[in-house]
């Protein structure tokens, strides 16, 4: 660890995707000295990764360019640990962040579910983002069989990104049911550019098959993948592929919100009409708010960083706008609602923990997240329990709520630091 | 700019496009990241740093997220750590 780098500032922005570009962009044409963090080396978050180049939405371009011509400094490749009382904390490669903030975004995004099923710890068993994010980060795909399977609108996207860049998508398995999609497209009929995507997608996505009533049951192979086995409709068949990129929709990432102790409220942080949380000061855009995609996450950044300014005129007039967008979230829970099947896929022996390889059975065992934990370290290793905890509160109902920091594992030195005397900690 | 950047992978010399992750580089070359506690073979899940799936040891630091890290050239990547 290098330096240790401190600096006051206006507004702090957790997350440099639609909802933290949009907040920072908007808190600096406010006047505010605005930092902006992000894990992944360049801004753009999930959606918007490898930059205006590699997406098809006219908002990459804009908001990037806007981003760049701000006076926001942006923090790429840096990990936001902690930000209480004030003070946020974050690790680069060679740096150490203790800014000052008076106003914290979180802004955090999403990251997909994922669900145990036999061998589905092999390589080249990847996420559907998962491999959207490999590919947009330069692995090539041209010639590659891939089955895409799971749920929820990010298959068809995935699917179709990848058949562009020559990948020969064997087919698209969504476990909802023609009738729950059917309902989905009716709700979507008040965004038509929404659904003129989706036929765009479609075609791009070119001959792959789209299965509904469809998931993968097993994984198979020995050191790596070779066929999926797919349930759809009652019967089973074997898809021999090189990668299955399978992801059930999206959780949002609540970490740094829990550990600051802001409300969660079924499953996502509380927010008032300003996008501010229970905790004063701090506020919450885009996904960790409710599942609803970029369009929403752009206003409600916009929002969060005029409220964060107290530019309350300017954030009241997007208002109608976030509430037009708002209607997709209560339709897409519906439509890509986990069918009860998915959680008997796993095998006893099945791995449940992929970081200290505990199986399922073991887990079950318990009564609860936090014995699991204590006594089989299900959810201790370095993910902290991003994937097992999202699936056990699916297969057994678990909540998985305590979230301390550091949010995200750190070096020894940049904890040492958080404890040093002139901090009067 | 170069096109192309070359790290080597366990000794072997890898090219890939500039811009790449290490996880592309480890991809093309060993397919494999790390052994799990109980032995398995493993790659990236996630793609997006929140797995640590695809972690690997760069220039003689271990547990880096692979996925996280773009190529410098003559990056020293151990999937063995």
């Amino acid at each position: 660890m290098g330096s240790v780098i401190e600096r006051k500032c206006g507004v702090a922005v957790v997350g440099a995707g639609p909802a933290g570009i949009a907040a920072a962009v908007s808190a600096a044409e406010s006047g505010a000295d605005v930092v902006l963090f992000d894990d992944n080396p360049a801004a753009g978050g999930q959606i918007w990764r490898g930059g205006a180049k590699a997406s098809h939405h006219p908002e990459a371009a804009l908001w990037l360019a806007r981003l760049s011509n701000s006076s926001v400094t942006l923090f790429g490749g840096s990990r936001v640990f902690h930000a209480d009382g004030g003070l946020l904390q974050a690790e680069s490669d060679d740096s150490l962040y203790h800014f000052r903030f008076r106003s914290l975004i979180l802004a955090s995004g999403a990251r997909e579910l994922f669900l145990p099923f036999p061998g589905w710890t092999l390589p080249n068993v990847v996420g559907a983002g998962g491999l959207q994010a490999l590919v947009k980060s330069g692995l090539s795909i041209s010639g590659k069989r891939v089955v895409v399977a799971g749920t929820g609108p990010l298959l068809l996207a995935v699917a179709a990104y990848l058949s562009e860049r020559g990948a020969s998508v064997l087919c698209i398995c969504e476990q909802a049911s023609i009738w729950r999609l059917g309902a989905f497209a009716l709700a979507t009929v008040v965004f038509p550019e929404k659904l003129l995507e989706a036929a765009r997608l479609r075609f791009a996505a070119g001959r792959a098959r789209y299965l509904t009533n469809a998931w993968p049951v097993a994984a198979l192979g020995r050191e790596c993948l070779q066929a999926v086995r797919i349930s759809q409709n009652g019967c089973i068949r074997e898809v021999e592929c090189d990668y299955l990129a399978c992801g059930f929709h999206l959780v949002p990432n609540l970490e740094l919100a829990r550990a600051l102790n802001c409300r969660i409220h079924g499953g996502f942080v509380a927010v008032d009409h300003l996008q501010q949380t229970t905790c004063p000061g701090v506020f919450c855009a885009g996904e960790p708010t409710g599942i609803g995609g970029m369009e929403l996450s752009i206003v409600e950044g916009q929002i969060a960083g005029y409220a964060a300014t107290q530019r309350e005129e300017a954030a009241k007039r997007l208002f109608a706008s976030r509430a037009r967008y708002k209607k997709i979230v209560p339709a897409m829970r519906e439509a890509f609602q986990l069918r009860a099947e998915l959680a008997d896929l796993a095998k006893p022996e099945t791995l449940l923990c992929r970081c200290e390889d505990v199986s399922l059975a073991r887990v079950r065992n318990h009564h609860s997240w936090r014995a699991a934990k204590l006594h089989t370290r299900c959810g201790m290793g370095p993910c902290q329990g991003r994937v097992c905890g999202a699936a056990v509160e699916f297969l057994f109902g678990w909540a998985v709520e305590s979230s301390r920091p550091p949010v995200f594992p750190v070096t020894c030195s940049s904890l040492a630091n958080v404890f040093r005397p002139e901090d009067g900690e | 700019m170069p096109e192309s950047v070359v790290v080597r992978v366990n000794g072997n010399p890898v090219t890939v496009p500039a811009g790449s992750t290490v996880a592309v580089a480890v991809l093309l070359s060993a397919g494999v990241c790390r052994t799990s506690t109980s032995g398995e073979p493993r790659g990236p899940l996630c793609g997006m740093g929140i797995c640590f799936e695809c972690r690997v040891e760069i220039d003689g630091r271990a547990h880096r997220r692979s996925c996280q890290i773009v190529c410098q050239p003559n990056m020293e990547i151990s999937t063995r750590g």
